[in-house]
């Protein structure tokens, strides 16, 4: 066996193409096509889904996001803020905090605000659209708020040593130089967090939505129960979709563009 | 400090900018500086030679409080930093202070970079601080280059940029910490006569430095540091010509016979 071992990973090369290629064949081959298209996608029920998917269930998801992002974007920087103050209570308050939100799955939380609270307190949501997005944004701050953190943290120290030798007070050098210049450092991983969730909000619906307040995966499973049939679905999986691409494609660019930029 | 004395309204002798005495600053169980007095009159230029590790860089760093010394007292154009009561803010602004590396603001234009401060914390409005801006750059040779971002300068280039944005607030003393040392050898030059033209002009300046020519052709006084403490200081033809201290004369040999 005088096999090279640039020979050899040439024919292993070779090998894994015609394994992808031959799994494709049988999957193409074997398929039920017509009842996978029955079941899955049917071009009236896709035509019925319309328009009110996108101007009622996509809106709502649009919406729960855009309040999910400020409230999380608002709270984060809070947050990141306390975790890099000179004052330990602060720094202690927003890890507790952090590591609590972080640790419990989204569904969970939705729940204890959502349900929990106004049961044991009496008090009532005064909104359905604040009953998902607070629960949500709350979530989102904490996540956010590492990013924000980490983000500052990526300034280097000579810029707040400059800032302040010139006179300007923590907050002043803060606000007009470490912070510009951590954003341009946190807008792609932030970008990504809102990818994230839109997707989150499909727990949302949970909390037992109006007709008014149905985001697009409850869209599509009522829509499932009224047709008995998965189109709906994979129709709200597509308008997910539309609306994470070109975001996840942006990102990429984002980071394409800085890799050139520091290059 | 001595309570009976009312710091704030004490007439300093008027030509001392800067006053130490007996600084310590300990960074854990390293202890840095031990027991520094120092005093810095007006128009004065003092060079700090010493090896690195010496304390020096945080020697100035204590001047405007970019480090708290851990005891001592520093006063600055009588105003006592180390008091609690002191507005740091105010009294740094009076203090420029210049890099080894640069620290310019890297989202800013060169022009941005000196008129920030000016704007934000002299409360000048924009087109006066651009004006002041704009001769400042022209002062250190850089009037064609106020639309670049530092990105796009040399690091010569770059820590010119550097002192015109302290000397935009005016200071009544300059803090050069190794300001040529990151530069490359050919970028030297520049950025030192910029330095000369400022100390001809008046300006009291405090200089850690490894440039002994610097030292020897500016300095109106050299002080040589070793281990936390001023070893010995004077003109530079005392210090650098004719060291007396055995520390000063090994110092002095390795840097100048290399």
């Amino acid at each position: 066996m005088a096999l090279s071992k640039r020979k050899k990973a040439m024919y292993m090369r070779y090998a894994m193409y015609v394994v992808s290629i031959a799994f494709l064949i049988v999957v193409i081959l074997f398929i039920d096509w017509e009842r996978l298209g029955n079941a899955m996608f049917r071009w009236n029920i896709v035509k019925e889904q319309f328009p009110d998917i996108l101007t009622k269930a996509a809106k709502n998801t649009v919406v729960f996001t855009v309040l999910g992002f400020a409230g999380g974007l608002s709270f984060g920087l809070l947050f990141a803020l306390m975790r890099l103050s000179s004052i330990r209570a602060y720094r202690w308050f927003a890890a507790t905090y952090i590591e609590i939100f972080r640790g419990i799955p989204l569904l969970v939380t939705l729940l204890i605000l959502g349900f929990g609270i106004p049961i044991a307190t009496g008090w009532k949501w005064p909104n359905p659209y604040l009953q998902g997005a607070i629960p949500l944004s709350l979530v989102a701050s904490a996540y956010m708020a590492e990013t924000i953190r980490a983000g500052i943290e990526a300034v280097p120290k000579g810029q707040m040593e400059a800032a302040r030798s010139l006179g300007m007070s923590y907050t002043r050098a803060m606000t007009t130089i470490i912070i510009p210049q951590a954003l341009r450092i946190i807008v792609p991983p932030l970008t990504n967090e809102f990818v994230l969730l839109i997707k989150d909000t499909s727990l949302i619906s949970v909390l037992g939505v109006t007709a008014a307040t149905k985001d697009l995966a409850r869209f599509g499973r009522d829509g499932v129960n009224q047709t008995a049939n998965a189109t709906p679905l994979i129709v709200a999986g597509l308008v997910y979709l539309a609306m994470t691409l070109p975001l996840t494609q942006l990102v990429a660019w984002m980071e394409r563009k800085t890799k050139a930029m520091s290059r | 400090m001595d309570g009976t004395q009312d710091k704030g309204n004490e007439p300093m002798s008027s030509d001392v900018v800067v006053s130490l005495q007996d600084l310590h600053k300990s960074f854990g169980s390293n202890h840095v500086l031990r027991g520094i007095d120092l005093e810095v009159t007006r128009g004065e230029v003092v060079c700090i030679i010493g090896p690195s590790g010496s304390g020096k860089s945080t020697l100035l760093r204590c001047v405007n409080m970019l480090e708290t010394p851990s005891s001592g007292t520093i006063t600055v154009l009588g105003r006592e930093l180390t008091d609690i009561d002191c507005d740091i803010d105010e009294a740094r602004s009076k203090i420029g202070m210049v890099f080894q590396s640069f620290n310019l603001f890297p989202h800013m234009t060169a022009l941005e970079n000196v008129a920030v401060a000016q704007r934000k914390v002299l409360k000048r409005n924009t087109k006066e601080a651009q004006e002041t801006s704009r001769s400042l750059l022209a002062r250190v040779g850089l009037h064609d280059k106020e639309n670049s971002y530092p990105a796009q300068l040399s690091g010569g280039q770059q820590q010119r940029v550097a002192i015109a944005r302290a000397l935009a607030m005016n200071p009544d003393v300059m803090l050069f910490d190794e300001a040529t040392s990151a530069l490359d050898p050919e970028l030297v030059g520049d950025v030192l006569a910029v330095m000369q033209a400022l100390a001809q002009e008046g300006m009291t300046m405090l200089v850690v430095t490894h440039e002994m020519g610097f030292a020897k052709n500016v300095a109106d006084r050299v002080v040589f540091m070793d281990a936390g403490v001023i070893v010995e200081q004077g003109s530079p033809q005392q210090v650098i010509g004719a060291p007396k201290e055995e520390r000063t004369q090994s110092f002095l040999s390795s840097v100048l016979n290399h």
